[in-house]
């Protein structure tokens, strides 16, 4: 039982992780119908400046996290300038394969100032505590409010303020909020600010518990795929929802599968989905 | 016709200069470089069928090469079965196993299809990595031999090995350009520029998808048998997600759609990588953007970008031609009336 719960509890801190990165990878491809194969290289830029942050120039670790935010948000708008807003009217598999080389160019460029080592990053919170009978770390903790946070100021942001409603009506309708008047070059950089902000947030939170090194979005982009193909592409509590999922189901197969194969239990999840709902689950009819 | 036996006797040259090259240097690392990249150009063939002509982008690429070459490992390591009956099983395990995942894959579209094929060459990866008692796992498989006597040939030397990829790579241009120029071919690129269309007018678009895929998966599993071969051992990291953009970086700069893509990216990239060596892993620091830019300004590669080049040439002047006609025709009347005049 003790086991169950603290497998439960773990399965809480990944969905949260995932939960975070899949959001972004929605939020883009709610907006430019793109799947932004260069996300995961995103999540990875963010985590080692964080950790260069906290390590090189001795920040503390909040303050970090928010150069990271900036710095990959920033990288982000970047890349929606340069390389996806030309491409807007191409074939689609065009957007894929860009996105594909700003991910080899980001991983090699951070091989090349990082090295290509394995690399902790220690946080404040490492101390142990104790909750109701199951031990964990602050940090694990620490991840789960603070993605409830997260989610909860894009949730605000999103439905009750002005610009957070024009990325909601760009994602229901381009043609539509640009007839409304709605900036939509702008909203498509603001996006993507938003987006790689939280791929720093998931991946600052995680790094601590995790490693930093160079291969390390691979995974997370596709388990990142699997949700908001999972939660329906472009849905926003659909990224959430699946991103528990995927979390509960990943720790609770490691225990009582197999410990080997728990990356695996992902993808089979999302070749099963595929097969039996081509268009995903929870697909718009129609297109 | 002149254009027709100029690109005859280009192709001629090409094949001449592919066969001689042994000849032209006595540096077998030059050979065992050139080897390697006829290998991955028939892996690029194969995907260029699937993503340039028929517009599906499959990410599991370097899991059906890595199917190919543990296949055929196994089978000559494991079950010591003869090695071109391993061969020719290994093609057949990896286009049974191409049918299958297309069967599946390709009920789903477009990016569905790249992050389906995404998680299937995950999920390849994943399992020769991690099974061990079959695959070796991290530590790979060693002592694949190399390809069996036919008759009086052995491929003992390397010199040998270069003329026997040469062969299948010219088998492989060969089938391309057949199929690429038959009536299959033509349905491939209907499906690749509108597949709701295609599929107005009566083409079977899962029968032909299938078929492009399988054709795909089978010249990827035969790029692996050939490099298992070749290169003698094998890892799991020849199927990891790296090795398809790979793959699909060569294709890129050659040229997605074009027959000839292929060959040039691959020669290209193979060699300016040699020459930066001392990049190594780096070298997709270079690679990288260059994929985006040429996407961006010349999506259909070098060869594309020479092909409409040249055609934009011709086409001015044919223009110019017509150009000087009207001129001389309206100098001719303005003759006329002027006389009349």
């Amino acid at each position: 039982m003790d086991i169950l719960i603290q497998q439960l509890f773990n399965g809480l801190t990944l969905g949260s992780v995932y939960s975070l990165v899949a959001l972004g990878l929605t939020l883009v491809y709610g907006i430019l119908h793109i799947p932004n194969f260069a996300h995961g290289a995103l999540y990875m830029v963010g985590g080692y400046i964080t950790l260069t942050m906290m390590t090189q120039a001795g920040l503390n670790y909040w303050l970090a996290i928010v150069v990271s935010c900036v710095v990959v948000g920033g990288l982000a708008v970047l890349m929606e300038r340069l390389v996806f807003h030309p491409l807007r009217h191409a074939p689609a598999i065009h957007d894929k394969i860009a996105a594909i080389g700003i991910m080899l160019f980001l991983e090699a460029l951070v091989q090349f100032i990082w090295g290509a080592d394995y690399q902790t990053m220690t946080s404040p919170y490492g101390a142990v505590v104790n909750v109701a009978g199951v031990t964990l770390t602050m940090q694990r903790l620490l991840i789960i409010i603070a993605t409830v946070l997260v989610m909860a100021i894009l949730y605000f942001f999103l439905k009750k303020t002005f610009t957070g409603a024009t990325i909601i009506a760009m994602s229901q309708n381009r043609e539509g909020a640009n007839l409304v008047g709605i900036n939509t070059n702008r909203v498509a950089m603001l996006t993507f600010l938003i987006s790689g902000a939280l791929a720093a947030i998931a991946v600052s939170l995680a790094a601590p518990i995790n490693l930093v090194f160079p291969g390390m979005g691979h995974l997370v982009l596709t388990k990142a795929f699997v949700i908001i193909i999972l939660g329906g592409m472009g849905s926003i509590p659909g990224a959430i929802a699946g991103g528990y999922i995927l979390g509960f189901t990943e720790s609770l197969g490691a225990t009582y599968i197999s410990n080997d194969y728990k990356d695996l239990i992902a993808f089979v999840l999302l070749v099963l989905i595929l097969t039996i709902k081509p268009n995903g689950l929870f697909a718009k009819g129609g297109h | 016709m002149a254009t027709i036996f100029k690109q005859r006797n280009m192709i001629a040259f090409f094949i001449l200069i592919a066969l001689v090259f042994p000849f032209l240097t006595n540096n077998n690392y030059l050979i065992h470089v050139m080897t390697l990249a006829f290998i991955w150009m028939i892996a690029v063939y194969g995907l260029n069928l699937l993503a340039g002509y028929t517009g599906y982008l499959s990410l599991a690429h370097a899991g059906f090469f890595a199917i190919g070459a543990y296949s055929l490992s196994l089978l000559t390591t494991k079950a010591e079965m003869n090695y071109w009956l391993a061969f020719v099983l290994a093609l057949i395990i990896t286009s049974v196993l191409g049918l299958l995942v297309g069967l599946i894959s390709l009920r789903t579209k477009e990016h569905f299809f790249a992050i389906y094929t995404l998680c299937v060459g995950y999920i390849i990866y994943l399992v020769i990595d991690k099974w061990d008692s079959l695959t070796g796992g991290i530590r790979g498989l060693i002592g694949i031999p190399s390809p069996a006597n036919i008759g009086p040939l052995t491929f003992n030397t390397p010199v040998a090995n270069y003329y026997l990829v040469l062969f299948f790579l010219l088998l492989t241009i060969l089938i391309m350009y057949r199929i690429v120029h038959s009536l299959t071919g033509r349905t491939f690129i209907a499906i690749r520029n509108s597949e709701d269309l295609a599929q107005t007018i009566g083409i079977s678009t899962m029968t032909n998808k299938l078929l492009v895929f399988v054709i795909s998966t089978f010249f990827a599993g035969l790029a692996g048998a050939l490099y298992a071969s070749f290169i003698r051992f094998i890892g799991p990291d020849i199927g990891y997600i790296n090795v398809t953009f790979d793959i699909l970086t060569y294709l890129i700069v050659g040229g997605i759609g074009t027959l000839s893509g292929p060959i040039v990216g691959t020669i290209i990239i193979v060699w300016v990588s040699q020459q930066l060596q001392f990049l190594q892993d780096y070298r997709m620091m270079i690679f990288g953007p260059i994929l985006t830019l040429l996407v961006i300004f010349y999506p259909r590669g070098i060869s594309g970008g020479i092909y409409d080049w040249t055609m934009k040439r011709k086409e001015k002047k044919r223009q110019n031609i017509d150009k000087n006609q009207q001129m001389i025709s309206a100098q001719e009347t303005s003759a006329a009336s002027n006389k009349n005049g």
